[in-house]
């Protein structure tokens, strides 16, 4: 056995991903603001009209990162979902002491729904984010198809 | 993520490590103290208990806001500074742990504060603080989207490259410059919140 170990032929680092993470923490990033805008008015009653337009543009982009995922092509599926499932538990218990701090302050029927709508995507934000960063090291450096990796079917 | 991968002696990416250390990423003896700080988080909103209250947020946030600063400015530079094989051990070492407690006075500090703020009359609009409120919610979202969109998962990414038999020290470095950089924005973000948090205390 030589002295000095064989390094890994290619870097995971020169494998492109389609910009997973990026659009993930722009939704992250917009539920926190609507989160923000719900929380400045407590304890009155918030108008929601910007918040749930936030919360509709945040989903999107939620949606399409998990669509992103879902195409990529050769992906460590098992170390992503190992890390998801913990990460997914860590902040629904995170998101669920945050909405019980809602329920607790009294707030109630529509403003409820879209802050419960919020946190359920923030606790899918951040499990995803983090499951694609460890994955997406972990993956083989050699894509299986040309750039962005969607181009084989699921 | 709760498995412990034992790691042999070898290299992280060119540079020789003598014996690389047992990597655990979430340390699992920690998480019966996080489940009883995090029962009495919830016991504190529960029982809208002013002291249990006041004790999370100062404790939660005085920690969070000291270890903020003390690792973005003093220990994030040294770190940078490294080379790649101590940084290395250092990281196995101190990742674990971040992993847990800084999510932990996170949650401590926000869920205790924003009860806290209410209960006091903060939060209402005639309230001189109100403002300040906002300005610190403002802050605190900054930070928690750099923390959990950036600085967390290249935490955790770098625990789960170093527990590979060879790991790749290009990906390693590129993660830790990640973290030492959010880690300066956000200890450089947490002045702003002693400022706002010492400005709601004298009003």
């Amino acid at each position: 056995m030589s002295a000095v170990p064989a390094v890994a032929p290619e870097s995971a680092l020169s494998r492109r991903f389609p910009p997973v993470a990026g659009l993930t923490t722009v939704s992250l990033g917009l539920v926190v603001i609507g989160g923000i805008l719900m929380a400045s008015y407590a304890p009155r009653r918030p108008p929601l009209g910007v918040p749930v337009a936030i919360t509709a543009v945040s989903a999107a982009l939620l949606l399409v990162s998990g669509y992103l995922t879902s195409r990529l092509r050769p992906f460590d599926w098992d170390r992503f979902f190992l890390v998801f499932r913990w990460a997914l538990l860590a902040y629904v218990i995170s998101a669920g002491m945050i909405g019980f701090a809602f329920v607790k302050d009294h707030v109630r029927g529509a403003p409820l729904a879209v802050v419960l709508v919020m946190l359920v995507i923030f606790a899918l934000d951040v499990p995803l984010i983090i499951a694609f960063t460890v994955a997406r090291y972990s993956s083989p450096a050699v894509h299986a198809g040309p750039i962005p990796d969607v181009s084989q079917p699921a | 993520m709760t498995n412990v991968g034992n790691m042999q002696a070898g290299v992280v990416g060119t540079a020789p490590v003598a014996a690389r250390p047992t990597i655990q990423v979430v340390p699992l003896r920690g998480l019966p103290i996080v489940a009883a700080v995090v029962a009495f988080v919830i016991a504190s909103i529960a029982g809208n208990w002013l002291w249990a209250l006041t004790f999370c947020h100062v404790v939660g946030g005085g920690l969070w806001t000291a270890i903020d600063l003390f690792v973005g400015l003093i220990v994030g530079p040294i770190l940078g500074r490294l080379s790649l094989a101590a940084r290395a051990e250092f990281t196995a070492r101190f990742m674990p742990k971040m992993v847990l407690l800084m999510p932990t006075l996170v949650l401590m500090t926000l869920a205790a504060g924003f009860q806290l703020a209410l209960k006091l009359g903060n939060l209402s609009p005639d309230s001189p603080n109100h403002g300040w409120l906002v300005a610190s919610f403002c802050v605190v979202g900054v930070m928690a989207v750099i923390a959990l969109g950036v600085l967390e998962p290249a935490n955790i990414a770098v625990l789960f490259e170093m527990r590979k038999p060879n790991p790749d020290g290009a990906v390693i470095a590129k993660l830790m410059r990640r973290f030492v950089m959010t880690a300066g924005i956000t200890g450089v973000m947490q002045v702003a919140t002693l400022i706002i948090m010492t400005r709601v205390a004298t009003q």
